[in-house]
């Protein structure tokens, strides 16, 4: 089977530092992978590379065996690749609701429509209301973006990437800063998501509670190279990984 | 608009909510006055002088609304906003003076001057769009700047400095006679004879008028919210699929197209077309003054902030001099009060105007944007 997504030898190098190192992996439908890693090993950089906002210095990207090294983020959104960002990235000043529709509107393709009123096209905000409905937004429709509370901001982010209905959800820290009662909303339609197995899943998380909860498989990088890569228990189990974790054997500097 | 379901919202949030929906009323009421006025202006001010005026302001509502389309709603920079302006008025001013006075004149010079800002603003979105706000209004500073010095030395077309006289199609012209009577005479409507300035009159109200509801239709389309969510989160918008400079050369083609379609209309008005008109600087910050004032990102606000400076710059040295007048026997006031010092008096009130409504009066009061 093809993989749904694929990067072969993806390199990027920012002056002589190496950010991401020659990664090859390969990811398939019906399974959620959690990359792991300590801070500046590379995730957030990886992301960026896949979902185009940074260009490989080497290496490609494939979606379900199309090259799409060459693309522009919009046109990878095209492709089926949604990405949620790791600090909040909304549109602050345009309402919640707002928010979704853009993104309906983005994939419907009639962004660049001009004769009709937008709040016209009744099935894009019927649709955008159902993403908030199940994000747990309905209440905030209304609500200035910016006027949401961390938590809430959190819930819109996710609630963008299931408007984009893409298929291959990429999350990238997606409790980070919320409080412990928050989170499992976003733990639940992240397992909602993982349910449909056409949807590959690939999320960046530290908590370990969380990843022992979602993961099928993971892949660890470090300084920028993969360095495991396998389902949860073998890879927790690998001495690099205990090395990198808990600082066990000889310290490596880069 | 929903302005129930937005007053539906948090508790928390309906008190700004219900100014914002009062805010809204009093915005639409002056605006709507404001309309009313101009529809009217003919009959309601008929001097020459206030007749200028209202031509002017309706003009200057589309120039400074199309102005609005790029900074306001879209985030883009632009200092070549008068040079599209003037691509439309030269077009015609040239075309009516080689030609004589014809509608074909207005048509094909007009659309040539049209054609001319839609290329220069595909060429410069192209471009430049793609790089930062700043170096974009490098470019477009470079080439306004371009535009004047060719206006200055092609004076065999433009006639240079001193710009073109021309005649406007006889339809406009004051001999024109609209409705006559038995006698051929021209017939007066409440004390005004409604002859070709009267046609002329309506022919910039009525087109300039097309001009803002055709920008009111394009920011409540969807093109319109893409245009803010690309201000508001340039890397989010790429990122959920949109071409982020696609839509921003589209934006800055439509703001210049209808910029030089006013263009258009100011050279045929004033039958007279030159750099102090309709290529100088002094416009572009007149412009950059009166959307400021009327309120960013509103569309609306540009209705305000146009009549405001426009009154303030015709009629405040009036308005002096009679203070200056009635004050004359205090010490003092009347030497501050001079008709000579007008713009110290125009600095104070858009300093005052700045400090009270920081997003735009029409901004400020509808509660959009400005308290980040």
């Amino acid at each position: 089977m093809t993989p749904s997504l694929r990067t072969e030898d993806l390199t990027i190098r920012f002056g002589g530092h190496a950010a991401v190192s020659g990664v090859t992996c390969a990811f398939r439908p019906g399974e959620l992978t959690v990359i792991v890693g300590p801070n500046g090993a590379g995730k957030t950089t990886w992301f960026n590379l896949v979902s185009g906002q940074l260009r490989p210095s080497a290496g490609r990207i494939l979606k379900d065996g199309r090259d799409i090294t060459g693309l522009s983020p919009s046109a990878r959104a095209k492709a089926g690749i949604g990405r949620a960002f790791q600090l909040t990235n909304l549109f602050p000043k345009l309402s919640v609701l707002e928010n979704v529709r853009l993104v309906v509107q983005a994939r419907e393709g009639i962004g660049p429509r001009l004769f009709r009123p937008a709040g016209a096209f009744r099935r894009l905000v019927d649709e955008a209301q159902a993403h908030l409905e199940r994000a747990r937004l309905a209440g905030v429709a209304h609500l200035p973006a910016a006027a949401l509370p961390h938590g809430d901001q959190r819930k819109l982010e996710v609630a963008l990437l299931l408007a984009m209905q893409p298929d291959i959800f990429m999350f990238d820290e997606p409790t980070a800063g919320m409080s412990v009662d928050e989170a499992p909303v976003i733990l639940e339609l992240i397992g909602e998501i993982k349910a449909d197995t056409a949807k590959t899943v690939l999320l960046v998380e530290h908590k370990m509670d969380v990843v022992r909860a979602l993961a099928d498989r993971i892949v660890v990088l470090h300084n920028g190279e993969l360095v495991a890569d396998g389902d949860p228990e073998r890879v927790m189990a690998e001495p690099i990984v205990r090395e990198i974790y808990l600082g066990v054997g000889e310290e490596e500097t880069a | 608009m929903s302005a129930t379901a937005a007053a539906g919202g948090a508790a928390a949030a309906s008190r700004p909510a219900l100014r914002a929906r009062t805010g809204r009323f009093v915005v639409y009421g002056l605006v709507l006055a404001i309309g009313l006025c101009l529809m009217a202006a003919p009959f309601l001010f008929p001097e020459v002088r206030a007749q200028e005026v209202a031509a002017r302001i309706c003009v200057f509502i589309v120039l400074v609304a199309s102005y609005d389309l790029l900074i306001g709603y879209t985030g883009i920079v632009s200092f070549a906003h008068t040079m599209f302006f003037g691509l439309g008025a030269y077009g015609t001013a040239i075309a009516l003076k080689a030609w004589g006075p014809g509608w074909d004149a207005v048509l094909i010079g007009g659309g040539l001057g049209v054609l001319a800002a839609f290329v220069l603003a595909v060429l410069i979105g192209l471009l430049s769009l793609r790089v930062k706000a700043i170096f974009f209004a490098m470019v477009t500073l470079a080439a306004a700047s371009v535009m004047m010095v060719l206006a200055s030395q092609l004076s065999q077309f433009t006639g240079g400095e001193d710009g073109i006289t021309y005649q406007a199609p006889r339809v406009l012209s004051p001999a024109f006679k609209l409705v006559t009577d038995a006698d051929g005479k021209v017939v007066q409507l409440f004390g005004v004879r409604l002859n070709g300035k009267i046609v002329a009159y309506y022919f910039v109200f009525l087109s300039s008028l097309i001009l803002f509801l055709a920008m009111l239709r394009i920011v409540a389309s969807p093109l319109g919210t893409v245009l803010e969510a690309i201000r508001e989160n340039e890397l989010r918008a790429e990122a959920i699929g949109y071409r982020v400079v696609a839509y921003r050369t589209a934006i800055f083609c439509i703001a210049a197209v209808i910029a030089a379609l006013a263009g258009i209309v100011r050279a045929v008005w004033l039958k007279y077309t030159g750099p102090e008109v309709a290529l100088s600087f002094a416009i572009m910050i007149d412009i950059l003054l009166m959307v400021v004032i009327g309120g960013m990102g509103t569309i609306i606000g540009a209705v305000i902030g146009v009549v405001v400076m426009s009154l303030a710059q015709f009629y405040l040295k009036d308005l002096m001099q009679v203070a200056a007048d009635a004050t004359a026997g205090v010490p003092l006031l009347p030497d501050l009060l001079d008709p000579d010092r007008w713009l110290l008096w125009l600095g104070l009130l858009f300093i005052l105007l700045v400090y009270f409504f920081p997003a735009g009066i029409a901004g400020t009061l509808m509660g959009k944007g400005g308290h980040r």
